[in-house]
């Protein structure tokens, strides 16, 4: 059973929203972690990069699959954690802890088209 | 096979040599100056020759070939490689590639295309291409440059099947397309019904492997061709499971206008350890010019390997061309028949050269992955693994035509015994093989932490 | 049916196993075949050859044409081949084995890869080699798209327009078909400096089209600043002596395996090299191997980084190539192991030292003059003061393939460590016995 958590939105593509003001702090929910196996490597966008909602920023890699990462939000990208390009491990240790990038929003009305997490918990059940 | 644990560099004595060469004048390379000559030598080994031919032969000891035992790799037509091939591939090993009106190469690539064009329908070859995804590539540009001569610059889009080799869409993308995947129905078959609603006049082209990767003929073959005609695009035929058509069916007549041979599959030449392959592509009247213009690869593509081929081509000889395929379709199809109540077979028909088991049919936890490794221990190959996508846990077996009844029943067996033991004993199955040089390897650790060189 | 030597199932075996099958004939097996595509009237092929006219097919067709000594590159080099190779790469184990699915068993083609990779990192300064390419020019063009990958939104790639003519070729065609902007200039330092181009990379070679060997003195500094990435095509035999990619700055090193060893063969099998620097490791296309080691500790080699790859990616991939040239780089392999460092430093000290003897004894006859500038190694070109046709012509006739002409009308020749003074003086006399 894939542990989700209440108070963050979702995607359909399993990544998970934590806002933080105007920012959109975006991972991979633990549901994708399990899915992947054994992540290997964290495919970055560069900071300053700018993403429609639903565009591919980056990817997640593991021995035998390879997952695209959608941003759930319009926005630039402001912060990357550094972190996991060393240990992309913490992604599958504790999903919801390991972020992977932070989001200015350019329009937080986008908000609403995500999932909560009662939502989410029917997709991936 | 024995675990042997050297690199070169570990045998490299300072002062040891390997090599036969007289002494150099003095001074000799006195005429380049400092600024374009490299700070020190390159760490390369010292070894001397027998050092060299005894630590390659340890080498050669922990791999597995054709020639060792059963190869049963779906998709990769693991056939017995003709050893008067390899003669036949030193012909013309001295001549420079830039020697013009070469009596000897003009005639091997002339009786080659004729050959080729003739088993399978199409007008003319061009072997510039190095392998069967260079082949798809090439196949790509031919047909975007058709469109293109024809002013027609809209059609960005390859249609693929979702059950295509992967290098298919990834073809397409580097040729500069986007890629619109078709959904098989549920017999494994394009849904001609959904290709109809994506074609238009955007579409270049659609991709298809007949039989597919399931082994299945696309029995729709001529349905397919028309609707991808009657809108403009093209069809390109992969040759990559050419093998079971081989003397019975030609890519041509079924109104393929483009499509490549795997040289290396179909044609018997070595796959090497992953190549040089040759991925020759073959048009339809009307293309050949274009074909020839694209120039995809340094001179005349993989000479050597053309050579191995048409060695292989002149010794079957009219007679004995038409039996290659059916004897493969025979060996996949007895395999098939032999193991369907041990392994589920979501598709049960007659299948081509191949077929996909899905997972052992009273899996006990025990995965394809499992099954695969055991098998190594008892002295086989494994089968392609994983592939195609549409079923979770694939086992894509291809026997070849070159194999014994004796030896396809000993491997029927062993998937037997490997059944039993899965429910018997699955542990051991999870931690096979357990005869082989080493176990199964850390693949987490090299990916997260690549070791690339010494 | 009569039996035929390939396929080992006799008439018994077929009717047993169709009996099991449940199908009544081989043709029964194709009966999703619609029948109008089931070839009925046979092959129009040759009949069938024994081993032994087969055999005599091949030695006629290699005795149509004079054997010919060659003194030409231009891209493929007559390099001798230490008899220790054949043999190595014709064990079957390494011929007949397949890419390297099945790691278990398939260690020796890992490790020799893993050599392979060690030895290009060695020779280039690179941080990562890949497996191996097709060849040379397709690898100069994966290098090309590799730049476009690199630095994202970026699409414009400038070549040297004083590359091999069979790079350049192959490298115009991957860029119309992939929508790659390729710039061709004599000047690279002005097209890029003048900095109106969205530069994605530049590609410069390690020796020209001419022999001549170029600097590129400042050129990494340059392309960096416009934002691009540095890729430099090298001959790896002439790597041993000569300033090295990385020496010079370069990001990527692409080139063609085959000045080690590898015979001419009118073109092919040859192998290409692609080895980067450590950032753009998850760019790099091809196949890869990487160390690690088994459940019970043991140093093991197995494929790795196989995300970035058609079979996963499939539309996103980095490339959609699939295989390499495996058994062409375990023959460039032996090779290196064989030469080591002294070995691969003699054959450009005899090569140079043939070279430049030739070159001087040429200009000396007052038939030709000198056509371009600049320190060379092995390959020199020079303008000819009397007709070329003629003098191809008489070098053919005593068994040469020399002076091949280049667009510019000059005519080009190469020395390898095969050919001795006492051969190459030989020339010199068959020129200016056919000529004066």
């Amino acid at each position: 059973m894939s542990k989700i958590i209440e108070g963050l939105l979702y995607s359909e593509s399993h990544e998970w929203v934590k806002l933080d003001g105007n920012v959109a702090i975006v991972g991979v929910t633990d549901f994708a972690q399990a899915e992947m196996g054994d992540i290997t490597y964290v495919d970055f966008p560069a900071e300053e990069d700018e993403f429609k909602a639903g565009d591919e920023f980056g990817a997640l890699e593991s021995v035998k699959a390879s997952s695209e990462l959608y941003t759930p939000v319009s926005g630039r990208v402001i912060a990357i954690n550094k972190d996991l390009e060393d240990a992309p491990e913490k992604i599958n240790e504790d999903a919801f802890a390991a972020w992977i990038v932070k989001i200015e929003m350019s329009d937080k009305s986008e908000l609403t088209n995500l999932l909560s997490a009662a939502a989410y918990s029917q997709i991936i059940n | 096979m024995k675990y042997y644990d050297r690199l070169s560099i570990e045998l490299s004595r300072p002062g040891r040599k390997g090599f036969g060469l007289r002494e150099a004048p003095a001074g000799a390379l006195d005429c380049i100056p400092a600024y374009l000559r490299r700070e020190s030598a390159p760490k390369l080994p010292e070894l001397s020759e027998p050092d060299v031919v005894r630590h390659y032969t340890m080498l050669s000891q922990m791999n597995f070939g054709v020639d060792t035992g059963f190869y049963p790799l779906g998709s990769c037509t693991m056939k017995y490689n003709p050893k008067i091939n390899e003669e036949a591939a030193t012909a013309l090993e001295g001549v420079h590639p830039l020697q013009k009106a070469h009596k000897g190469a003009a005639a091997v690539a002339e009786g080659l295309d004729k050959a080729l064009a003739e088993i399978t329908g199409m007008s003319h070859f061009t072997f510039q291409p190095c392998a069967g995804a260079h082949g798809e590539l090439t196949g790509l540009m031919i047909i975007k440059e058709w469109h293109l001569r024809r002013g027609d610059t809209a059609r960005t889009k390859v249609i693929v099947p979702d059950s295509a080799h992967g290098t298919n869409p990834a073809s397409a993308a580097v040729c500069g397309f986007h890629v619109v995947e078709v959904k098989s129905t549920p017999e494994g078959l394009v849904d001609t019904e959904v290709l109809k609603s994506i074609v238009g006049p955007d579409v270049a082209a659609i991709m298809l492997t007949n039989p597919n990767t399931l082994g299945l003929f696309e029995k729709d073959i001529k349905e397919i061709a028309s609707i991808v005609h009657d809108c403009g695009g093209l069809l390109y035929y992969d040759g990559a499971n050419m093998n079971p058509l081989l003397g019975a069916v030609r890519p041509g007549d079924m109104g393929f206008d483009v499509m490549h041979l795997n040289l290396h599959k179909t044609f018997s030449t070595p796959h090497g350890g992953g190549g040089p392959g040759s991925g020759p592509v073959g048009v339809r009247k009307g293309l050949e010019e274009i074909a020839d213009s694209v120039k995809v690869s340094g001179f005349h593509g993989n000479f050597g390997v053309m050579l191995r081929a048409y060695a292989y081509i002149l010794s079957l000889g009219r007679e004995n061309v038409p039996m290659a395929g059916r004897l493969a379709t025979l060996a996949a199809n007895y395999i098939k028949e032999c193991l369907k109540d041990c392994y589920k077979l979501p598709i049960d028909t007659v299948c081509k050269h191949e077929f996909v088991f899905d997972g052992l049919l009273e899996p006990n936890g025990v995965s394809t992955l499992d099954v695969a490794k055991r098998l190594l221990d008892y002295g086989f190959h494994a089968p392609t693994i994983y592939f195609p996508l549409l079923f979770h846990q694939a086992i894509m077996i291809e026997p070849t035509e070159t194999e014994s009844l004796e030896t396809l029943d000993a491997f029927i067996e062993v998937m037997r015994r490997i059944a039993e033991e899965a429910k018997e004993d699955p542990e051991l199955l999870h931690t096979a093989p357990h005869n082989t040089p080493i176990g199964r390897p850390d693949e987490t650790t090299a990916a997260r932490n690549p070791i690339l060189h010494w | 049916m009569p039996g035929f030597r390939y396929f080992p199932c006799t008439d018994g075996d077929i009717s047993r196993m169709l009996d099991r099958i449940g199908a009544a004939s081989l043709d029964a097996l194709y009966s999703d075949v619609p029948s109008e595509y089931m070839r009925s009237g046979g092959y129009d092929l040759p009949s069938a050859m024994d081993e032994q006219q087969v055999r005599e097919f091949f030695r006629d067709l290699a005795s149509m044409d004079p054997k010919l000594k060659v003194l030409v590159g231009q891209g493929a080099y007559d390099h001798y081949t230490p008899s220790v190779i054949p043999y190595i790469t014709s064990r079957s184990e390494f011929l007949t084995a397949y890419t390297p699915y099945q790691c278990e068993i398939s260690q020796g083609t890992l490790r020799y890869i893993f050599e392979w990779q060690s030895l290009i990192c060695e020779l280039t300064g690179m941080d990562v080699s890949n497996a191996s390419m097709y060849d040379g020019p397709t690898a100069a063009a994966e290098a090309m798209r590799m730049c476009v990958a690199c630095t994202r939104k970026r699409n414009t790639v400038v070549a040297y327009s004083g590359l091999l003519p069979h790079v350049l070729e192959v490298l115009r065609t991957y860029a119309k078909y992939s929508g790659v902007n390729l710039v061709e200039t004599w000047d690279i330092a002005e097209t890029v400096a003048e900095g109106t181009l969205d530069l994605a990379g530049v590609i410069v070679p390690d020796i020209n089209r001419y022999g001549v060997i170029e600097s590129h003195k400042g050129l990494a500094e340059l392309v960096h600043e416009m934002g691009g990435l540095l890729v430099e095509y090298c001959d790896p035999s002439a790597l041993a002596v000569l300033k090295t990619p990385a020496e010079w700055g370069a990001d990527i090193a692409v080139g063609d395996g085959q000045s080690l060893g590898i015979p001419l063969g009118y073109g092919g099998p040859y192998v290409g090299f692609m080895a980067c620097k450590q950032e753009y490791m998850r760019k790099l296309p091809g196949r890869i191997v990487g160390q690690t080691t088994d459940a019970e500790g043991r140093r093991c080699f197995v494929l790795t980084l196989q995300a970035r790859e058609q079979h996963i990616r499939r539309d996103k991939a980095t490339s959609n190539i699939c295989s390499n040239e495996s058994l062409m780089a375990l023959w460039c392999t032996v090779y290196l192991t064989l030469m080591g460092p002294d070995g691969l430093r003699r054959v450009n000290e005899l090569s140079c030292a043939g070279a430049h003897r030739l070159h001087d004894a040429l200009i000396a006859t007052g038939l030709f003059e000198e056509a371009v500038e600049g320190p060379f190694l092995k390959e020199f070109v020079l303008r000819p003061l009397c007709e070329v046709e003629k003098l191809q012509k008489c070098l053919a006739d005593a068994g040469y393939f020399a002076a091949l002409e280049t667009e510019e009308g000059y005519v080009t020749f190469c020395v390898t460590e095969k050919y001795d003074d006492a051969e190459l003086d030989r020339v010199v006399a068959v020129i200016k016995e056919g000529l004066l």
